[in-house]
């Protein structure tokens, strides 16, 4: 199954792109999980991801946590926490 | 009931009757306005660059919308925030609330804001005086402000 990973902020300026496209590979079923994945591509990912506890995630534009499980998400987002207002 | 995500400025007395235009049930408007500041943390701020996730902004800040209006009798809201490269003095985000009474919209543009600041997915960046460039951290009592509710 294919999914679009975006990232932003310091995330995407460490992963080094916005998004990409990606096939889920098998036993990557969890955020979790696909962090790991993620951190297993490169220098760059593994940098991106190693502030544990910090990352935030969303699955098809909703927040959810890093265990909740991907299902059919097309979209998934990684940022860290939300500085706005 | 109205969310924007913009980069553009907003104005304030034209969002205020846009909420009233016709109604005589509203005794109450409550509006937040945040601005850039030119200092945090001891640091002169000539920029700020806010970056968003548009789509699932606009999403969220619909669904806190909606929460609000599940908590308190509202007769309209409007949530506005920006995003882009700001000067200091700029607007950033408005909330407005309007109710037949001043305790619910207070405690609903309160309750907005204090959301919004943990679930909207913004993120700010700072330019000093000197070029340099870094990201803003979130706050704990940020946290702990929504948590309240």
């Amino acid at each position: 199954m294919s999914v679009t990973i975006k990232y932003f902020a310091w995330l995407r300026e460490r992963v080094g792109k916005a998004e990409e496209d990606m096939i889920l590979p098998a036993g990557v079923n969890t955020l979790t999980e696909l962090i790991a994945h993620l951190r297993r591509q490169g220098e760059e990912y593994d940098h991106a991801f190693a502030t544990d506890g910090v990352i935030r995630a969303a699955l098809d534009k909703r927040h959810v946590p890093l265990d909740a499980a991907i299902g059919g998400a097309r979209e998934i987002a990684f940022f860290p926490p939300m500085t706005g207002g | 009931m109205a969310v924007s995500v913009q980069t553009g400025d907003f104005d304030i007395a034209a969002e205020i009757a846009s909420l009233t235009a016709g109604r005589t049930d509203i005794g109450a408007i409550v509006t937040f306005t945040g601005i850039c500041r030119g200092q945090d943390d001891g640091r002169d701020v000539v920029a700020l660059t806010l970056e968003t996730y548009e789509e699932m902004a606009v999403a969220e800040l619909s669904r806190l919308e909606e929460d609000a209006r599940s908590r308190w009798p509202l007769q309209g809201s409007t949530i506005i925030h920006r995003h882009g490269t700001m000067q200091p003095g700029d607007n950033i985000v408005l909330v407005i609330c309007a109710s037949s009474h001043r305790q619910a919209a207070f405690e609903a543009a309160s309750f907005l804001m204090d959301y919004l600041k943990t679930r909207a997915p913004f993120w700010k960046a700072e330019e000093a005086a000197g070029g340099e460039k870094r990201w803003i951290a979130a706050k704990a009592e940020d946290d702990e402000a929504a948590d309240r509710w």
